[in-house]
């Protein structure tokens, strides 16, 4: 079969095709208006003194738009889209002050909260998880407060992370916690509950030990609904981590893409969105090798 | 046809006889290696599955279970290998009652039950490491080597489950309960998925292995010639079911002692004088007297 003919070849066209028409529908939807010169030739002096009142100076605008209705403040074209992101991308890690920090050391405080926040539940899901997972008693027992934190809103815990936490920082690392724990707990206990009955059975005829049969036989017997889990709650986090910073402040891109919004700057705000989808799905392809790597073909 | 078969199970019926009366000579009951003594199993206490099973092993022997779906074979077995409790009875092996799994019984389970995340090498070597917690990698390797040689897989080592076919994986689940040298093998069903040509070679080589290593072989199955090739004697179990006399538990019906001499082969098995006459009184009480629900 010829290299062209390959689907991932034909799908790699397509792609790059999709993109064209979008930058092109992006292109046009955003260029300035057409000349109009018709409206121009008709004004009065009169008119124009009143146009240049209001701040619509017919004249000082580019002989393009002869017109006079101004787009030049409107939504960014790709170009100069493109220019801002090459402005970002050539000096990521600048440091002028809490304002105006580089797009790299935004980056680099969100992928630390998150990466703390998710250690952290990490660190009490799956063994919780497993323990749940083992014991049916347990599993009941947790079961209604699983069910009802589950569905909360990781912002709505916010007021209450500032109040007992008092900063804003640990704060945002709280809530990436309580986001990521749940998928986590429900897949560890679900993973290691439906752990077949026959391997079971060949550890306890061969009178395997209970911490070696967690770890050698439950533990990679569950761990591609595991990491499930954590790859869930790890896209989770991604996107409420830039909820968390808008809503606190100070650093992080949440906060990048906050603050641009301030400057009315909507070209890093642009810039900024592409980056956080690029990054999250940076993190989903690591989690998606890594539970490639723990999958078994029965 | 029918009145043929009913010939032949009376005469069966007589050389089982005559086989009990050996037995009785041998008397596996005083030296019984595995007794078994009034094993009942009741989910519902009014209607027991089975009830008042009671047999024995000798050391050496190979006995197999046979019965319909149903009757309770793979409980006694469960129970036999202290993975399941029975109502009421006891098990024995080598005097000491049997209360839990242990590693001097080997199962093979009828669905070979490898973990499919670690090759073949080193499913074996987590049963023999159980074993011999002691020992370093290069002893568990020579000694797993050697079981993986004996079951012919020697070359797919290193190959993980999903890659081997039916046959070969439960090749993998015997050489794993060889490795850890049981007391005594129990095996349910252990060639009940695998197609009739794959099934007859395994049967050779597990009868080739067991006569050569003396084992103790407990085993279900449903296959008649199974039975009659590898099985010193034959358990006939019967279900439960409801008489007008009331519900009647199903339990061991029969013990039939396999007259044919040891040393035999599948290919010749059915040239041998009995063969006949026992394969068709097991038939006969599958179809007649074991009362398949």
């Amino acid at each position: 079969m010829s290299p062209f003919k390959s689907l991932g070849f034909r799908a790699g066209v397509l792609s790059v095709l999709m993109l064209v028409v979008l930058l092109a529908v992006w292109r046009t939807a955003t260029l300035p208006d057409a000349p109009v010169p018709a409206p121009a030739k008709a004004l009065s002096a009169e008119q124009i003194e009143y146009l240049k009142m209001m701040g619509k100076d017919p004249s000082a605008a580019a002989p393009a738009e002869a017109g006079g209705s101004a787009k030049s403040g409107g939504f960014p074209t790709p170009m100069q889209t493109a220019t801002a992101a090459w402005q970002q991308l050539r000096d990521p890690f600048y440091d002028k002050g809490p304002n105006d920090k580089g797009i790299g050391i935004q980056l680099a405080y969100s992928l630390a909260r998150v990466g703390l926040g998710f250690g952290l539940a990490c660190l009490v899901a799956i063994p919780l998880g497993f323990v749940i997972g083992m014991s049916p008693l347990l599993r009941r027992a947790f079961d209604p407060f699983i069910q009802v934190l589950k569905p909360i809103s990781p912002l709505a815990w916010m007021p209450l992370a500032l109040y007992t936490i008092k900063d804003s920082s640990i704060s945002g690392i709280f809530v990436i916690f309580i986001c990521s724990i749940w998928p986590m707990l429900v897949n560890t206990a679900f993973g290691v509950a439906s752990v077949k009955r026959e391997w079971l059975n060949v550890s306890a005829t061969l009178e395997v030990n209970p911490l070696r049969r967690a770890l050698l036989v439950i533990l990679p017997a569950a761990a591609p609904t595991i990491l499930t889990g954590m790859r869930i709650s790890m896209g989770i986090a991604w996107l409420v981590i830039v909820a968390a910073e808008m809503l606190v402040g100070g650093t992080g891109i949440g906060y990048f893409v906050w603050n641009e919004w301030n400057n009315l700057s909507l070209t890093s705000v642009i810039f900024a969105v592409l980056v956080i989808g690029v990054v999250g799905m940076l993190l989903d392809l690591a989690f998606g090798r890594l539970q490639k790597a723990v999958t078994y073909v029965e | 046809m029918w009145s043929d078969v009913g010939k032949r199970a009376a005469q069966a019926a007589l050389g089982t006889a005559s086989a009990a009366a050996r037995q009785h000579e041998r008397n596996p009951q005083v030296d019984g290696f595995l007794q078994v003594e009034a094993l009942s199993k009741a989910y519902d206490p009014a209607r027991p599955v089975f009830s008042d099973v009671s047999f024995s092993l000798a050391r050496g022997e190979f006995v197999c279970i046979i019965g319909h779906s149903g009757c309770g074979k793979t409980t006694i077995l469960n129970v036999l290998a202290g993975l399941d409790q029975a109502s009421s009875g006891y098990a024995y092996m080598d005097g000491r009652e049997i209360a839990g799994p242990s590693l001097e019984r080997g199962v093979v389970f009828q669905s070979h039950a490898l973990m499919p995340w670690l090759t073949v090498r080193q499913n074996i070597a987590f049963a023999v490491k159980s074993r011999w917690p002691e020992w370093n990698a290069a002893k568990v390797n020579v000694h797993l080597e050697k079981f993986v040689e004996m079951v012919g897989l020697s070359a797919a080592i290193d190959k993980k489950p999903s890659a081997l076919s039916g046959g070969m994986k439960q090749r993998v689940g015997i050489a794993r309960a060889f490795s850890i040298s049981p007391k005594m093998l129990l095996l349910d069903e252990p060639f009940g998925a695998l197609d009739a040509l794959t099934r007859g070679t395994i049967q050779d080589e597990l009868m080739g292995i067991v006569r050569q290593t003396q084992q103790t072989v407990f085993m279900i199955t449903h296959d008649v010639d199974e039975a009659i090739l590898l099985a010193d004697r034959i358990l006939l179990m019967s279900n439960g079911n409801d008489t007008p006399q009331g519900y009647r538990p199903g339990g061991l019906a029969e013990v039939v002692v396999n007259p044919l001499p040891r040393a035999r082969s599948r290919a010749s098995l059915h040239h041998l004088d009995g063969y006949y006459e026992l394969r068709n009184h097991v038939v006969d009480f599958l179809v007649s007297r074991a009362k398949a629900h």
